[in-house]
């Protein structure tokens, strides 16, 4: 029996999400992991302040180090998104990121279905340009530090993993919480409402990961390649794409999340994952 | 893209990737990660 690519990557989905969040057991007392393997980032958006965290979000660590007093540009978070984005793409989006299962899973619930224009994409470029790497080094307080921007005001991650069960656990918290928070959780929640209407929502529009590994598409190891002579241009593999990608015109576009369902889709076999080397 | 072109385009963003990895530890931003990460980050859970 062949298993789809659907089935293969829901699984892969989910050891990803177990691998970056090994520390289930501390959502119960909300203590965070503070080893180690936290000097990593992991590949895709995963809050570092989820108390199941293994791994440092790439998004956050960059902010970290670019509103630092110091040093205002991360190499490292850089080094190792570009290590990701040229291994693997947007793959990174559509097998590895905790966020993008949820979103999957929350688009699965019955509510009215929308496609989006183009133009509210290219929002996360402007995420990705101005909010995460210009406003944390050229806002800062007296003492030169920039805040975290994209995980202060939008990031809805750090609000439903981290906020949500340190809210829970911790009444000192609790009783900090005020205005920020309640604009987070409406942010959040609209995110949430976006996405039961549109499949990947925030990472469509808002995601600045997905952003930069996007314009590692073209040249990353994973690749999509369509067979021209095999395709009857009968538009099956446009019409099931999440990210709204016509994979028989443009395999690699910036937009795709090398979910493969186009190549489930296919009943030709005319799209397929090219030999990665 | 040719093969060639996208094969020296991966190596050279492979070697530039290693070589920003190894600037950011020897710049002390491994650091500046783990104390982020080992805290409760106020501003990503929308306390402040």
């Amino acid at each position: 029996m062949k298993i789809s690519i659907a089935i293969k990557r829901k699984i892969i989905q989910v050891i990803a999400l177990i691998l970056m969040n090994p520390y289930i057991g501390n959502l119960k007392d909300g203590n965070l992991y503070k080893g180690s393997w936290k000097k990593f980032c992991s590949p895709g958006l995963n809050c570092y302040s989820c108390p199941a965290a293994g791994l440092s979000c790439p998004i956050g660590a960059l902010q970290a180090v670019n509103g630092s007093i110091e040093l205002k540009w991360s190499f490292y978070a850089i080094g190792l998104m570009c290590a990701f984005g040229i291994l693997l793409g947007r793959a990174v989006c559509g097998f590895l990121c905790p966020f993008g299962l949820l979103q999957e899973l929350l688009h699965k619930i019955p509510f009215p279905k929308k496609k989006l224009p183009f133009w509210p994409k290219l929002i996360k470029y402007g995420m990705l340009v101005v909010i995460v790497l210009m406003l944390p080094v050229i806002i800062t307080n007296a003492a030169g530090m920039g805040e975290p921007f994209f995980c202060k005001f939008i990031c809805p991650v750090g609000t439903i993993e981290g906020g949500i069960p340190l809210l829970i656990t911790h009444q000192e918290i609790r009783s900090m919480a005020g205005a920020l928070l309640a604009f987070k959780i409406v942010i959040a929640a609209l995110i949430v409402i976006g996405c039961l209407i549109v499949s990947r929502f925030f990472c469509k529009v808002l995601c600045p990961l997905g952003a930069f590994y996007g314009f590692f598409n073209r040249i990353s190891f994973v690749q999509l390649e369509t067979d021209h002579t095999a395709c009857t241009s009968c538009g099956k593999c446009s019409k099931v794409c999440p990210m709204d990608v016509n994979p028989s015109k443009n395999p690699n576009s910036m937009e795709c999340i090398r979910c493969g369902k186009c190549i489930d889709q296919c009943e030709k076999g005319a799209i397929y994952f090219k030999n990665m080397i | 893209m040719k093969k060639t072109g996208v094969i020296a385009a991966r190596t050279a963003v492979l070697a530039a990737a290693a070589v920003m990895i190894a600037a950011g530890i020897f710049r002390g931003e491994v650091g500046i990660i783990l104390h982020k990460a080992a805290m409760i980050c106020f501003e990503c859970i929308g306390i402040g």
